[in-house]
């Protein structure tokens, strides 16, 4: 065996965070093989993009590397000198972002940007290299190949757009490129074929990678080894089956046990009974863009009921004609058995009360300038004319409610963190005493570990309070988790509602088959299997109803 | 510590510098008739004699440091007094500008549709008008009275204040937490207090600052040209005007006032430079 390509000794970087230098990776070790592919996963805040970038000899703004060493085919990349860097950059280690959107310039068309790096670095003519752009699409599954470079990348998919940074990053064929968590922002249907097109391309071209990312699930896939971090720490390195299989380190296995949620149901009174009923709504953005056709759904008192599609399936928009925010232009909402009225505007304050919803970002939904205990004070103020001690009595009640605790009253939303932030927009929802609550998406910005325990006090409250929810979610490990009802919705209408476990065995609906088989399961040998199925699928239409 | 003393303490030199500016240039305008030597309107002497600069100056008791202006008048005092004129006029009409075009522009941006439409138009036609010249043509026609001063300066600049509350106003509006404030059945008013004023603050009292310069300025370029403040007011425009033919003698006093008018302007903007500067940087941490 040859020398490794990579090898990063005791590395420390600091980052500056209020006033001070902390540390944020200490003292890590690892070492890359030609052509082998590192997974590093973890939470955020464990520095595992820090040093996936740092393996590239930089440091974010704000960061610095304070000591060990990043030995890079026998090249130190923490002395080397800025010169000696750009020729390695973009030519031997390369890097995919998270979001290839924003990484892309919206100016140009995509083979331009394609060409830059081999041009400037005089690895190749511009003729050739626009050749190579059409080979390395090729080989990532892009559709039309040859002429996919002129569109801009506005005129492409997310995961096409994706696809296509995978390709630039690969345009020198470098020896090593690191992947920063590319599949993150995808729906979950998209994910598999970025997932695949990547497994493939650097399997063909034989480059090493390091794969950083949260989800074990996805990591497992297209990993050799996973190195799991904590806090900057190493907790344990491993081949993927022994870290997936026979982990060694009780964190792993909390990381491994996160998607299953344990649902615990207690008797509500009135269970059962409907409360909301969503009754032929179509609606529409302007007066042309439909977005809702003939959607219904039903939701009873003391039940969850999950909402799932893609990105773009109308899942948001139910939540906002429900609320109000999006008259309808067609049909009806009861609550009660009583019709809404289509705009909250004219709905009477009593009914406003009694639906509440639930942010997917806890932080645009919180009053940076207000404090916790007038965000979550505000609702009892206004419905129920709470005043001085009496409020406060409450709200101390509320916060203890949602596991935080009445030392968190005086704080800003800034001096919170993201599952903290979650927690207190729960609270101030639950100070409404609604009947039902609407959450939209409400843990898809979180960490996995974060999002398992708001999962679990949202179940709690619901055995305590007998609220409703409406869940929105495109995660379908959370759908299996906590849903009585699940509703598949698709390109706008429902495709199917249902009692979860019939919807959930076989057989299912062809668009509901497609979604739960791209789910990710921790398993090394499933996206091989899931292509097959896709394949199926395929041939008898469902896939290609997608572009 | 108090955060807000804290930032004080932390400022840069020139923040501080710009604070001594202005917070003298206040002491001098509320404590003007215990600081100045003579009253405003008392005639000391013969007309530009020098200042303490000059040796040959006729003496007087107490002496006049800066000499006299164009009627005999102690420079000095005018100077105190027309600090307190011009820069107290100048609050004044600052702070109403913001009363309403923070009210209107919140309510534009809240409200949106034909109320926005309404406003907004009829604001882009007054700013079509170049000021000045709008200024000059109703003040000769309403007479120059100090509040229809105030009122006409303070409209005319109220369009530019309701441009940039209604532009931060509107990023402020669409974030969901003024959603969950329209939702939960809040009033107008509430949302526009609680929800939209505290997040827009940072820009608007920068904006203010600047704000308060323009005004400044601009009242003392009107009384420059005889429709601001009337005589024997002091006011540091007119003041400039008065001696301004002095400057054909070669004689110092009319540089005084304006002077005055550059210093505190700079002093103003040196402040302003530090909050703007301050508010981007909480921006970027958050």
């Amino acid at each position: 065996m040859s020398e490794p390509l990579l090898v990063i000794k005791d590395l420390v970087i600091e980052g500056f965070q209020e006033e001070n230098w902390n540390e944020i990776v200490k003292v890590v070790s690892l070492s890359l093989n030609r052509g082998e592919v590192l997974g590093l996963i973890g939470e955020s805040g464990a520095g595992k993009s820090t040093i996936g970038i740092a393996a590239m000899g930089y440091a974010r703004p704000g960061c610095r590397i304070v000591s060990g060493s990043i030995n890079f085919d026998g090249v130190d990349m923490v002395e080397a000198s800025e010169d000696q860097l750009k020729k390695i950059r973009g030519v031997r280690v390369a890097y995919v972002a998270q979001s290839a959107a924003a990484s892309f310039n919206p100016a140009h068309r995509i083979v331009r940007q394609f060409v830059e790096t081999p041009v400037v670095h005089k690895v190749m003519g511009l003729s050739q290299a626009e050749q190579k752009s059409k080979d390395l699409f090729k080989s990532l599954d892009l559709p039309n190949p040859d002429n996919i470079g002129r569109r801009f990348p506005h005129q492409v998919s997310g995961g096409q757009l994706q696809r296509a940074m995978v390709a630039m990053a690969m345009s020198c064929d470098p020896d090593l490129i690191i992947f920063d968590e590319p599949t993150t922002a995808l729906d979950v249907t998209t994910q598999i074929e970025v997932l695949a097109a990547i497994k493939g391309a650097i399997r063909e071209h034989d480059t090493a990678a390091i794969y950083i990312t949260h989800d074990l699930a996805v990591v497992s896939q297209i990993a050799d080894r996973i190195m799991v971090l904590r806090y900057g720490k190493e907790i344990e390195t491993g081949e993927t089956r022994q870290i997936i299989e026979n982990p060694k380190e009780n964190y792993t296995q909390d990381l491994l046990s996160v998607r299953k949620v344990h649902q615990d149901k207690g008797e509500i009174d009135g269970m059962g009974n409907d409360i909301l009923s969503v009754k032929n709504i179509t609606a529409s953005y302007g007066n042309s863009f439909r977005v809702l056709e003939d959607v219904n759904i039903t939701v009873t008192k003391g039940t969850t009921v999950a909402v799932v599609g893609e990105s773009g399936s109308g899942k948001s928009t139910t939540a906002r004609v429900i609320t109000g925010l999006l008259p309808p232009e067609m049909g009806e909402i009861l609550f009660h058995g009583e019709p809404l009225a289509p705009s909250f505007k004219d709905r009477p304050q009593d009914q406003l009360r009694r639906i509440q919803m639930i942010y997917q970002m806890a932080d645009v939904a919180l009053n940076p300038r207000q404090k916790v205990k007038d965000i979550v004070g505000r609702p009892l103020e206004l419905y129920f004319d709470l005043k001085g001690e009496a409020k406060y009595a409450r709200v101390k009640e509320l916060l203890e409610k949602i596991e935080l605790g009445e030392k968190y009253k005086d704080r800003f939303p800034s001096e919170l963190s993201g599952g903290e932030k979650q927690r207190v927009c729960i609270a101030r929802a639950l100070a409404a005493e609604p009947e039902l609550i609407i959450c939209d998406e409400v843990t898809s910005a979180l960490d996995q570990l974060v999002a398992k325990g708001i999962l679990k006090l949202l179940q709690d409250l619901q055995n305590e309070l007998g609220v409703s929810y409406l869940f929105i979610t495109h995660d379908l490990a959370t759908v299996k988790a906590i849903s009585d009802e699940i509703v598949v919705m698709y390109q706008g209408g429902v495709i199917e509602q249902g009692p979860r476990d019939e919807i959930l065995t076989p057989p299912h609906h062809d668009y509901t088959d497609l979604l739960l088989s791209s789910v990710p399961e921790m398993d090394p040998d499933w996206l091989d299997g899931v292509l097959e199925h896709r394949k199926e699928l395929e041939a008898r239409g469902v896939v290609s109803l997608r572009t | 510590m108090n955060p807000a003393l804290k930032a004080l303490r932390e400022a840069p030199f020139p923040a501080k510098l710009g604070m001594f500016v202005v917070l003298s240039n206040i002491f001098a305008a509320v404590f003007a008739p215990a600081i100045a030597p003579y009253s405003e309107t008392e005639i000391i002497g013969d007309i530009w004699e020098g200042g303490f600069w000059d040796s040959e100056a006729p003496k007087h008791s107490p002496p006049a440091l800066l000499g006299t202006d164009h009627l005999g008048r102690d420079l000095f005092t005018r100077l105190i007094y027309g600090a307190r004129n011009t820069i107290g006029i100048a609050v004044v009409t600052t702070m109403l500008a913001f009363a309403i075009g923070i009210s209107l522009g919140f309510l534009a941006a809240t409200l949106q549709g034909w109320v926005d439409q309404i406003v907004s138009r009829t604001v882009e036609v007054l700013m079509a008008i170049p000021t000045l010249i709008f200024a000059l043509m109703v003040l000769s026609v309403l007479g120059t009275e100090v509040y229809v001063l105030i009122i006409v300066i303070g409209l005319l600049d109220a369009t530019r204040v309701y441009r940039i509350s209604r532009a931060v106003a509107m990023d402020v509006e669409v974030m969901e937490y003024v959603e969950v404030a329209k939702l939960r059945g809040e009033g107008l008013w509430w949302v526009m207090r609680h929800e939209i004023l505290p997040n827009t603050l940072a820009p608007l009292v920068a904006e203010f600052g600047l704000r308060f310069c323009f005004v400044f300025l601009f009242i003392a370029s009107l009384s420059f040209l005889g429709l601001g403040l009337q005589p024997p007011t002091a006011d540091w425009g007119s003041m400039v005007r008065e001696n301004a033919q002095g400057i054909t003698f070669g004689i110092v006093i009319p540089l005084l006032p304006a002077g005055a008018i550059a210093l505190l302007t700079v002093g103003v903007n040196l402040i302003v430079d530090w909050l703007l500067h301050k508010a981007s940087g909480i921006r970027d941490l958050e």
